[in-house]
């Protein structure tokens, strides 16, 4: 889950990390009492949840008030990555005199979290890692939750010149790591770390993502979910317990397995259709799944057909059989239904739906082809 | 033979007394597992399907001389479940839980890596989160997967997909081909077990003849499995890549970019496979006639 700079900014605030003073604003009044009590010059900055905001002319430096009110409008009205911006940063301008990178992520393959850092901050680091790699340091945490510091304490020594600096810096991040561990982070990246005017560091623009799946220990940050960046659907579906991705075509896919779903997407495409979604009924699926999946799926006016493709494993059959039978007695289907089930308790499902007058297929070839068939003509 | 598990496997079920763990005891006894055990924190002494049930996996140990256990345990208790069987000695850990926290299988992986080489005690192999688990046709089978789709013969098959294996594993039983072990790695970000790791078994079990790997978008295995097969694998090996038509992933900041490395789209995945002369098919029902080819 990715959270918003300004709850971020609140993130940092809250372990001691420092930040440019600031606060968020709605209009442009809200903007001007609070740049009055920062003094100008103060930045404001789109809150969207995308990136490239400086790119996109969504992050401005305005030095009065006349100035604050027309960027304040003009950034409001952009389109970011398709969405409009309904929140401004306010912050106090901090003087940079240089910029460093610092984020905390996982390193899946080491199966570590991983520091890295580089004294090239800014926009272009992912160039940098690119042309100058040499110039990115990396420092394993080695399944430690707290910073060593001892050993920490030779990157910050590459990293920084000035010893004060580098145990300011250690200080921080330190700090960063706490938070990255206590808040379930997948990552936490400052860029840029700044030196200021007065030669301090502090956080210029920090980015949080939350692990999905450590929401359930983290209640507080779950209710900040910004649901404008979440397809409705998206939403209702992952409340459901289903994984469901809206797509362009026409044939509506009900699979189980996020591999098998990709794979059904595939096949749809290797036939010659095209797939309207992806939608994963996940695994040990009730009944109710499948009705659910059903009704999500059917409300996109663009589906000619319903593919349900099943491979049993700890998904039980016969639960997919009795969620079909439910849903046809509760919604009136308006498209042609092409089921395929094949694995755990299959005997019994085929039966119950052969009973209700059901077709089914065994093979996945065979009822993409129908599907596909049913779709395009 | 085959790989990780037999007939000799001695397997304990870590949420036996819940929903999946009793209906998948009851699979895994029928297929002939060897289910010694059921650990349900204050449900010793209970029976599930004739299986004594243990507070603790120590105690199910000293009782039972398991070497394997399988977790059916919620997300939120995964870990503790894991690191129980890392402490006591269980020599193959096949986690079927999906949801896991990254930061909790971090953990595990730390304590998984405390080998005695580096002054640790870990014995344990982990196979998943959020996998099927493994079956040895006809011997033995730890998870979820429904049996009767699998046969014993010599195809070692390694994927990090459930459902997308059986479909595979189906279509080369009803072709008559046999398999030596399959083995399913997991979905998530970090996992016990991967690509590389299987491919070594395969290559050096000497029944298996020829491997089948399925993968999928994202991650970098897909790559490293190339580059092991250039270096290592000599038996055919033939992939499905799954995802050509996924929508392209979200990104994660910068470090997401800065930490991975190349393109993990489905058909860069296919090309690099390809170069190391991997057979790469296109739909789950080619992998028999591909198998058959290469192995005349």
């Amino acid at each position: 889950m990715k959270i918003h700079e300004y709850q971020a900014r609140d993130l940092l605030a809250q372990y001691g990390i420092p930040i440019a003073e600031g606060g968020v604003a709605q209009s442009p009044q809200e903007a001007l009492s609070l740049a009055k009590k920062l003094g100008f010059p103060v930045v404001l900055k789109a809150q969207v949840l995308v990136g490239g905001r400086g790119k996109a002319g969504g992050v401005k430096v305005v030095a009065d008030e006349a100035d604050l009110v027309n960027q304040f409008n003009r950034i409001k009205n952009l389109t970011m990555g398709g969405y409009t911006v309904e929140r401004l940063l306010v912050a106090r301008a901090i003087d940079i005199r240089k910029e460093y990178y610092v984020a905390l992520t996982v390193d899946n393959i080491k199966g570590d979290v991983v520091i890295i850092a580089s004294g090239e901050g800014g926009v272009d680091i992912e160039e940098t890692a690119k042309t100058n790699p040499e110039k990115i340091l990396k420092f394993y945490m080695h399944g430690e939750k707290i910073l060593d510091e001892r050993r920490w304490a030779l990157v910050a020594a590459q990293l920084f010149a000035d010893t004060r600096l580098q145990m300011s810096a250690t200080v921080m991040i330190g700090k960063l790591v706490k938070l990255f561990f206590e808040k379930d982070c997948t990552l936490a990246e400052i860029n840029p770390f700044v030196v200021n005017g007065e030669g301090n560091l502090m956080a210029a623009d920090v980015k949080v993502i939350i692990d999905d799946n450590g929401l359930f220990r983290q209640p507080e940050l779950s209710q900040r979910r910004d649901l404008k960046y979440d397809d409705p659907d998206e939403l209702e579906a992952k409340d459901k317990g289903l994984s469901f991705v809206k797509l362009e075509g026409n044939v509506g896919c009900i699979v189980n397995g996020a591999g098998l779903a990709m794979g059904t997407m595939d096949a749809v495409n290797l036939m010659g259709g095209t797939p309207a979604n992806f939608l994963d009924v996940g695994g040990s699926s009730n009944p109710e799944k499948v009705l659910n999946a059903l009704k999500i799926i059917l409300r996109n006016p663009s589906i000619k057909v319903v593919l349900i493709n099943i491979f049993g494993g700890i998904t039980r059959c016969d639960d997919i059989a009795s969620g079909i039978l439910t849903a046809l007695a509760q919604i009136k289907m308006t498209v042609p239904l092409v089921i395929r089930l094949t694995g755990t308790n299959e005997a019994v499902a085929k039966e119950m739906l052969n009973k209700a007058g059901l077709t089914t297929f065994s093979s996945m070839r065979q009822a993409v082809v129908e599907a596909v068939k049913l779709a395009n003509k | 033979m085959s790989i990780l598990i037999d007939q000799n496997t001695r397997v304990i079920v870590q949420g036996i007394t819940g929903r999946d763990g009793s209906f998948h005891t009851k699979q895994m006894l029928e297929y002939g597992t060897k289910v010694v055990g059921g650990v349900t924190p204050g449900k010793g002494g209970q029976q599930l399907e004739g299986v004594p049930v243990f507070n603790s996996v120590k105690e199910a140990r000293a009782a039972t001389r398991c070497n394997a256990a399988v977790i059916y345990v919620p997300a939120k208790f995964a870990k503790d479940a894991i690191l129980e069987d890392i402490q006591n000695g269980i020599e193959l850990i096949v986690c079927i839980t999906e949801g896991i926290p990254v930061l909790d299988m971090v953990e595990v992986k730390k304590a998984l890596d405390a080998r005695p080489a580096v002054g640790g005690s870990s014995q344990s192999r982990l196979i998943g989160p959020n996998c099927p688990g493994l079956i040895s046709p006809g011997k033995c089978k730890i998870g979820i997967m429904p049996g009767h789709i699998h046969k014993p013969g010599n195809i070692g098959v390694v994927s990090r997909s459930g459902t997308l294996t059986y479909e595979v594993v189906y279509n080369l039983t009803i072709h008559h081909i046999g398999q030596s072990s399959c083995v399913g790695l997991g979905g998530d970000p970090i996992i016990g077990t991967r690509f590389v790791d299987v491919l070594k078994m395969f290559q050096d079990d000497p029944d298996t003849k020829a491997i089948v790997m399925v993968g999928e978008i994202g991650g970098g295995d897909e790559q490293m499995a190339a580059d092991f097969i250039k270096s290592y694998v000599k038996k055919p090996v033939a992939a499905f890549i799954a995802g050509r038509t996924a929508p392209a992933g979200k990104r994660m900041g910068h470090a997401g970019a800065i930490i991975s490395s190349g393109d993990s789209t489905a058909q860069a995945k296919m090309q690099i496979l390809k170069d190391a002369g991997v057979d790469v098919i296109d739909f789950p029902d080619e992998i028999p006639q591909a198998m058959a080819k290469r192995l005349l």
